[in-house]
């Protein structure tokens, strides 16, 4: 079965979706991220959307269930690389994607992950 | 308006949805839409078909590539023979939802479009029709 891959970087977990998911896979992608986050005792994850060309309420409302899993987890998630036509679209639509941290970029992303661990006293 | 091009897709998996977002993508392109009218006009489909799958037990799309007088444009026409829909007027309000979704997908793929109708009968079925211009 087809599978979205997850890299641990450290005390990181990182995700690049590169395909349009269809919902299955999008759940899919939700399970192996929570198993991940207790397996490796991550404390962050980064999520990249550069390669999305949608985002619709389903995979909106899987990114923010991803954020609010992760966070009673005790780990951050930083979403990074939306396109622009995809952040007009959402807003649009209606989403906010509340709860859920974004950077512009990876390198950002990461920047970001690392103060907010920081912050929490995990280091 | 002149109908230029004619598709049917059927819509009876999620695997079928994405293939809904392609087409719409692909026709969206060749109507030489702007990314931003691209992404809007594929995440209403994507909302939609999700709609005829879920609500709607299955069903297909038309989709139609248009021309009216050198205005171009794409039109998506969704419709299942699912149980229809009660309250047309509450399902279009933003956060109402039957099922466990955040009740947006009617409601967003209306301000994503351009034309918007919505026809249902309980117990006969639900047809959406989209259409953005150029």
């Amino acid at each position: 079965m087809e599978k979205i891959p997850i890299l641990r970087m450290g005390r990181f977990l990182l995700v690049t979706i590169q395909v349009d998911m269809h919902d299955r896979l999008a759940l899919q992608l939700q399970d192996d991220l929570t198993d991940r986050i207790v397996k490796d005792r991550a404390h962050g994850v980064l999520i990249d959307i550069s390669s999305l060309e949608v985002v619709d309420s389903f995979i909106g409302r899987m990114i923010s269930n991803i954020a609010a899993m992760a966070s009673v987890l005790d780990a951050r998630t930083v979403v990074v690389g939306m396109q622009p036509a995809v952040a007009i679209t959402l807003v649009e639509l209606g989403l906010s994607l509340e709860g859920v941290r974004t950077a512009l970029n990876v390198d950002k992303g990461m920047e970001l992950l690392r103060e907010e661990v920081a912050a929490a006293g995990r280091v | 308006m002149a109908v230029v091009d004619r598709f049917v897709q059927p819509i009876q998996s999620s695997e079928d949805v994405v293939r809904v977002r392609q087409i719409t993508r692909e026709r969206a392109v060749a109507q030489g839409f702007s990314l931003v009218d691209q992404t809007k006009l594929v995440t209403a489909a994507s909302e939609l078909a999700r709609n005829t799958l879920e609500y709607g037990g299955g069903g297909e799309v038309t989709v139609e590539t248009l021309n009216d007088g050198g205005r171009k444009g794409v039109r998506l026409t969704f419709s299942d023979k699912g149980p229809g829909i009660e309250n047309v007027e509450l399902a279009l309000k933003d956060g109402y939802t039957t099922g466990n979704g955040l009740g947006l997908g009617l409601s967003g793929a209306k301000r994503l479009s351009n034309e918007f109708e919505l026809h249902s009968k309980p117990g006969e079925g639900t047809r959406v029709m989209i259409a953005r211009w150029r």
